[in-house]
């Protein structure tokens, strides 16, 4: 006999039961510390902090182990804790130019003041893979030297005393905040970069990757990519003035664009702006090209159609915990929906099936 | 989960939420923008139902949850567990004994009271978002009251089909002003949109809207002269409890194409059970 | 500090917030209806209902017009310290508060925009009397229709003729809340304040 699918409850618990032991797979391996994720699976950590939109280097590991490192999955695990924090205020704007650089590459210049820091990358490290690693051999210690002093300045200051790159204006209105307000078009672009700066990496990567192939190309070039930690000042209203509440890795791409200049602005280089949490530098590289993208109707550039352009397109597609609920809501029963079209195509085959017979018998 | 406030939302997240449900029901049927929160359950999966229940439940509610009519589906199931544990509300499954009713794809069959809450899950709020995918423009589209595309759409199925095929998720005319998404029920639920003695409030929690119609509000299903809107559903009764009227489900029962009907609606068909009424295939195998 | 200041807020926000919440929702759900709602008690001269209505939906997002004589100092502090909210002028507020003289003129509120209808502002009128008799209201939420003792008439004709724009209402009066959406058409009642005496179309 059919019995209405009862037990879900059982079920869930069930599945809840089993998930936890394949999370914790062989008993027999040692299982996975948190500071082990966090110390050894660091990119991942800063993946998760950076969309995630919360930095915390040890809850974004607990969610990796929680996720079983499924990143989106952690992600997600981040922003639900996050939007139970109770909120203490708005930090004064980080001074990306006084960052302690643990990189910093320019690829417009081969030297300039500050240096070439190439720092921890993968960028010359052959793809081969290393079977020391997994007979865990100890690393030997890499070679140091003493902390150069002084700001590291930008780049672009350098061209802007040229007036060869536009002026990134100062706006000292405060930034409309896309996690307490719905998300509005159109956009501006401190919403923008927002939006961008936790959107999911693989899709602001094949976005910025379009640009480069041609779709809405903007000829881009890394000004500079540094990769270091800044110091978060807040203002606190009983002492009067800023201090400081702690530090935060970023990582900060601004790309120098050509551009031929437009019905409104003269030929110059402009600007792509990347800024993410923790060292992510194929984020923030995409960013800035996406961002650059983003801006042709303020340069007076063509709308070419393309969809790196499309700031609805963009800004509605790039979160990755948006996008994933709702793909995979649709392993949910839909019984209902699916019932009425049932009846809709049997109907409309039957009269389609009748129409023929008459056409036939006539 | 002693951690988090009564109904896990923050009180300045509820505050937000309950405001864009006052303009909501000020202005019945307009999509309300609101800052949707992220929620320890997924987008899609009901995360604007949550949010509006978790704004509006009190401790002497009694909640019920329904997924396609059914108590007992898996969603439903989580989505009830959730507030017993974060709001310690009493939960039903008896529609008559809920003054909260969450749903997702249905309305129950048992007309609901002056005392009742009627909260949907909503997908994709816009009723002309596949007719147009921009934002910008459909919000134009109804502050214009420009309503002429839904209707080129509809007849060009007419023309087409000889039908609407438009099967659930069927826009309705709300006073007269507002073209409105009713969530993706059959359109076989349609008719008890309108004067409805229970308030009805729409949750879109990816898309980040609210809206609503107040009890007794007028609610039309799209139309035409020479094509009336026409409430369908499978021409069977129920094979349980032989209900003539309800909405049914299609459930397949062998490998040889044997199939039977059963009410969506679980709560409506156990009680007709309990009241004596057996189907064709109540009470002894069906297959 | 004033003692005055820092009570008469919820005792228990989250639950007393939820509950008043239910009333205001109901009342503004079915115009016409009084309900009684508690929780919060502020200062002179507000109502208790109007202070429970402000802790209810008021905080540093939604600027508030203190209208007439709620504009003193105990609502002032009251107000900010037990919702953060800040004062703003009427063509600025989110939320306004005072009894209707007070309030007037109606023209300088915000009543959204075609685009965005419900970036309007809701006025919270305190009355001296809030009873389901006087003017007779139609339109959602109401069955057939209903009656309201309304300050005025024409003022809320006018409102509903803005449809889908408008202001929104709710009416205290002591501890009872009742309120008018920019939806609900209101007419003078025909000499007897039965429902069934509406002229309304």
């Amino acid at each position: 006999m059919y019995v209405a699918v009862k037990g879900g409850e059982r079920a869930i618990e069930n599945a809840h039961a089993w998930l936890a032991e394949e999370r914790r797979g062989d008993k027999s391996i040692a299982e996975l510390g948190i500071a082990q994720i966090r110390e050894q699976m660091k990119l991942a950590v800063d993946r998760v902090m950076a969309e995630g939109s919360l930095y915390d280097p040890d809850l974004a590991a607990l969610a990796i182990k929680q996720a079983r490192g499924d990143l989106i999955e952690a992600i997600f695990l981040i922003r639900a804790y996050r939007t139970t924090l109770p909120r203490f205020g708005a930090s004064q704007p980080v001074d990306t130019g006084a960052m302690a650089c643990d990189r910093r590459i320019s690829a417009t210049f081969k030297d300039l003041p500050g240096g070439q820091v190439l720092g921890p990358t993968f960028d010359y490290t052959h793809r081969l893979l290393d079977f020391k690693l997994a007979a865990d051999g100890e690393v030997p210690k890499a070679p140091q030297r003493d902390a150069a002093a002084g700001d590291v300045p930008h780049v672009t200051d350098f061209l802007n005393r040229e007036g060869l790159i536009e002026e990134a204006p100062q706006d000292d209105t405060d930034p409309p905040d896309l996690t307490r307000e719905p998300l509005e078009v159109p956009a501006d672009r401190a919403l923008r970069l927002q939006a961008l700066a936790r959107a999911d990496e693989g899709f602001t990567l094949g976005l910025a990757y379009s640009t480069q192939r041609g779709y809405a190309r903007n000829h881009a070039f890394v000004g500079e990519l540094r990769i270091g930690a800044v110091s978060v000042e807040m203002d606190i209203p009983e002492l009067g003035f800023a201090i400081e509440i702690g530090e935060v890795a970023l990582t900060e791409c601004e790309t120098v664009n050509q551009f031929k200049g437009s019905k409104t602005e003269p030929p110059q280089f402009t600007r792509g702006y990347g800024l993410v949490f923790g060292q992510t530098e194929r984020k923030a590289i995409s960013m800035a090209l996406v961002d650059r993208a983003l801006r042709w109707e303020e340069l007076g550039e063509d709308d070419v159609g393309a969809p790196a352009q499309d700031a609805e397109f963009v800004l509605y597609h790039a979160d990755n915990i948006q996008a994933t609920g709702f793909l995979e809501h649709i392993k949910l029963p839909h019984y209902v929906d699916f019932q009425s079209e049932l009846e809709l195509v049997r109907k409309l085959r039957c009269e389609a099936g009748a129409d023929q017979a008459q056409e036939a018998a006539e | 989960m002693t951690q988090y406030n009564f109904a896990y939302l923050d009180e300045q997240t509820k505050r937000m939420i309950r405001r864009a449900i006052l303009k909501g029901l000020a202005i019945p049927g307009y999509q309300v923008p609101f800052a949707s929160r992220e929620m320890p359950m997924p987008y899609g999966w009901g995360t604007g139902g949550v949010q509006v229940s978790a704004a509006i439940l009190t401790p002497e509610d009694r909640f019920k949850v329904i997924d396609q009519g059914a108590d007992d589906t898996t969603n439903a199931v989580s989505i009830r567990t959730f507030f017993e544990r974060t709001a310690g509300v009493a939960t039903t499954t008896a529609t008559s004994d809920a003054s909260v009713i969450q749903t997702r794809h249905r309305i129950p069959e048992e007309p609901l009271t002056e005392k009742q809450i009627l909260v949907y899950q909503v997908p994709i709020p816009e009723p002309l978002r596949f007719l147009e995918p921009r934002e910008s423009e459909t919000r134009k589209m109804h502050a214009l009251e420009e309503y002429g595309l839904m209707h080129v759409k509809l007849y060009e199925d007419i023309s087409r089909h000889g039908h609407i095929a438009t099967s659930y998720a069927y826009p309705v005319t709300v006073e007269g002003r507002f073209v409105m998404d009713p969530s993706p029920i059959p359109k076989f639920d349609n008719p008890k949109l309108g004067d409805m003695a229970a308030i009805q409030l729409f949750g879109a929690g990816r898309e980040q809207r609210i809206y609503a119609l107040p009890p007794y509000t007028k609610v039309v299903s799209l139309d035409f002269d020479d094509h009336p809107f026409e409430a369908s559903k499978a021409d069977h009764p129920c094979g349980l409890c032989g209900a003539e009227e309800s909405y049914l489900d299609e459930v397949i029962i062998d490998d040889a194409g044997g199939r039977m009907f059963v009410c969506s609606d679980t709560d409506y068909c156990e009680r007709r059970q309990a009241a004596g009424h057996v189907g064709k295939l109540g009470g002894k195998d069906a297959a | 500090m004033q003692a005055e200041t820092l009570s008469g807020g919820f005792a228990d926000p989250a639950i007393q917030s939820a509950q008043a919440f239910r009333g205001v929702m109901e009342a503004m759900a079915r115009p016409g209806t009084v309900r009684s709602i508690s929780g919060a008690t502020p200062p002179a001269p507000l109502s208790g209902a109007a202070g429970t209505v402000l802790l209810t939906l008021c905080d540093p997002d939604t600027p508030v017009y203190l209208a007439g004589e709620a504009d003193c100092d105990a609502v002032r502090g009251w107000l900010a310290f037990h919702t953060g909210a800040p004062l703003a002028g009427p063509s600025h507020c989110m939320f306004a508060v005072g009894t209707w003289d007070q309030l007037n003129p109606l023209s300088v509120y915000k009543i959204g925009t075609p685009e965005y209808p419900d970036r309007s502002a809701t006025l919270i009128v305190e009355c001296t009397e809030l009873t389901g008799s006087g003017a007779c209201l139609k339109g959602p939420g109401i069955k057939t229709s209903s009656a309201l003792s309304v300050p005025e008439v024409q003022a809320f004709q006018h409102n509903t003729a803005l449809f889908p724009l408008g202001l929104d209402f709710i009416l205290t009066c002591g501890n009872t809340v009742a309120a008018l959406p920019r939806s609900t058409r209101v007419s003078e009642a025909d000499g007897a304040t039965e429902v069934s005496s509406c002229t309304l179309p």
